[in-house]
């Protein structure tokens, strides 16, 4: 007896112990290149130091070696998850600057392909929740309809993943009628198939065990962070853009900006689920009120002409030739203009000095804003936590690095 | 905005700091004021905590650089949820010793966005908690976004790579 109570007291008396661990770089849970030094005490975290940059692209250094049109396949590259939000957006901040009116039924053409593109993003974030949580079934099934989106952007634009979708000023051509059917085909498919997801995991009680509570930030901690998006109304903060500075026509829209509460897994993940049915009420109705009109804007300084024009009409030869090989001057100024993207306020700050290329363009990605929290959320959590926490704020590589 | 908030905006800052405002000026739709470089964080926080303004979202914090002015600038954009407003605010900092104090103190976003300016502008944030490169490797010597470096140059020789090309 007295032999052991001796060893006891040593045994206590040995100093505590972190591990560290290495989360990443290419680590198949953090879907992406990540990397984060945990500092662990058993499986909780005590502390983490992210790094980041691995596919850092110098888009902002490049965009200022490059013609204005041929800056949209860089915007691409960035949150892939939902690139024509990307695109549209950069096409609109030149048009700010420009000072181009585009035609409404450009806008409605557009939401209705930016409503798209945000049901693809939050659709592929929801259904990883449901992988990292343990239910692969909904990802497998919701990846079906994110194809049928991939079609409809294959027949608009002719890609499907980092899209180029559209032109300064509109579109290279209207919807065909394969395109109309093709969303009508989604429109009626697709709330079967979110319903269905929906009843596999809103109310499931271990997923719900798993995820409320999980990851949470309060509201003054993600606004002091610039959190947007879908995070920051899980905070339970009512702010997008689409709302506050409407663009593209959503002010002609009616759509509920659903919030959450306490800004956790859950609540991001209903945040989204709503968001869906919301898109799709935008959809219909832009469908529904879909003006008639030309489908681009008049401006043959960036738009090219028809092919017939170039080959009989001096003014569309010109032209041509300014926009392929980017000799196109562009008006001084300074605009920023932010479109809400799939993670939030995605903005372009473009500074011109009146040449063929940006003097200086700068890129708002959500991403890498609210990236900087993830320490804090996962201070004091478990591992597998964590992994859930970064699949639900949707960290995207691509964005977050650009 | 309208002129009656820029009024009041521009007054509130020069109840507490006198002759700050070098200009103010609308820049399409947005109400953009230059500053005093050495007073933008005290305005800013003053701008957070007062009770006219309560600019409390920080929305970017960027660097731009002008070779020809031997300058950089900040900009900072700061937006109003409740009321929608949004301000830019720009200071011009020597290009070749450009030093500020942080904005960290103020707002929590304002840390990798500061690395960012740091990283590719050499931008120093005095008083920042850790204040070293973000997106580039951590060896680099240059400030990359700087103008004077250019794209890399496609008739280099001291690269050679055989197996893809250059």
């Amino acid at each position: 007896m007295e032999a052991s109570a001796d060893i006891a007291p040593k045994v206590i008396r040995e100093e505590k112990q972190y591990s560290y661990l290495n989360l990443g770089p290419t680590h198949p849970a953090t879907h992406g290149i990540f990397q984060n030094v945990l500092k662990m005490d058993g499986e909780v975290i005590v502390d983490s130091t992210p790094t980041i940059g691995y596919i850092h692209r110098a888009f902002e250094k490049l965009a200022e070696h490059r013609p204005y049109n041929q800056i949209t396949p860089i915007t691409d590259r960035m949150n892939y998850c939902s690139s024509p939000i990307n695109n549209l957006g950069w096409h609109m901040t030149v048009e700010k600057l420009l000072g181009v009116q585009i035609p409404k039924r450009v806008q409605y053409l557009r939401v209705i392909i930016m409503e798209l593109a945000r049901i693809t993003d939050h659709l592929v974030c929801n259904a990883v929740i449901g992988v990292d949580t343990g239910a692969l079934t909904g990802f497998v099934y919701l990846f079906q309809q994110r194809e049928l989106v991939y079609e409809i952007y294959e027949e608009i634009c002719g890609a499907r993943l980092t899209t180029n979708i559209g032109r300064i000023g509109g579109f290279e051509r209207d919807f065909s009628p394969k395109a109309w059917e093709k969303i009508n085909k989604f429109l009626n498919e697709f709330p079967v198939v979110l319903k269905e997801f929906e009843n596999l995991l809103k109310r499931n009680r271990i997923f719900m065990d798993r995820t409320i509570g999980c990851g949470g930030i309060s509201a003054e901690r993600a606004l002091n962070y610039s959190f947007s998006g879908v995070n920051l109304r899980a905070a339970g903060i009512d702010y997008d853009v689409r709302a506050m500075n409407p663009y593209s026509s959503y002010e002609d829209f009616d759509f509920i900006i659903p919030i959450g509460t306490n800004g956790d897994v859950y609540d991001r993940f209903m945040v989204r689920q709503e968001e869906m049915w919301q898109s799709l009420s935008i959809i219909k109705q832009a469908i529904a009120k879909l003006p008639e009109g030309p489908y681009h804007a008049d401006v043959p300084e960036f738009y090219l002409p028809p092919k017939e024009d170039v080959y009989h009409n001096m003014e569309a030869l010109i032209y041509h030739f300014k926009i392929v090989m980017g000799e196109t001057d562009v008006p001084k100024g300074e605009v920023y203009h932010c479109v809400e993207g799939g993670n939030g306020e995605l903005g372009f700050y473009l500074i011109s000095d009146g040449g063929r290329q940006p003097f200086r363009l700068h890129l708002r990605r959500p991403c890498f804003i609210f990236y900087q929290a993830y320490p804090e959320i996962i201070k004091g959590s478990m591992l597998s936590d964590a992994i859930l926490t970064m699949s639900s704020m949707n960290v995207i590589a691509g964005e977050l690095d650009a | 905005m309208e002129a009656a908030a820029q009024e009041k905006l521009v007054s509130v800052i020069n109840e507490k700091f006198e002759d700050a405002i070098i200009e103010a000026r609308m820049d399409k739709d947005f109400f953009t004021l230059i500053i005093k470089k050495e007073k933008i964080v005290d305005i800013i926080a003053h701008l957070y905590h007062h009770t006219a303004t309560q600019f409390q979202y920080l929305t970017t914090l960027f660097a731009v650089h002008y070779p020809d002015q031997s300058q950089i600038a900040m900009v900072y954009q700061l937006h109003n949820l409740r009321t929608n407003q949004r301000i830019r605010l720009k200071i011009f900092l020597p290009a070749d010793n450009p030093t500020t104090p942080t904005l960290t103190t103020v707002f929590s976003a304002a840390n990798w966005m500061e690395r960012e300016a740091y990283d590719f502008f050499g931008v120093i944030f005095q008083g920042h908690p850790n204040l070293k490169r973000i997106l580039n490797v951590e060896d680099m010597l240059i400030f990359p976004m700087r103008k004077e470096y250019p794209l890399e140059d496609q008739t280099r020789e001291d690269k050679n790579d055989l197996m893809f090309g250059r």
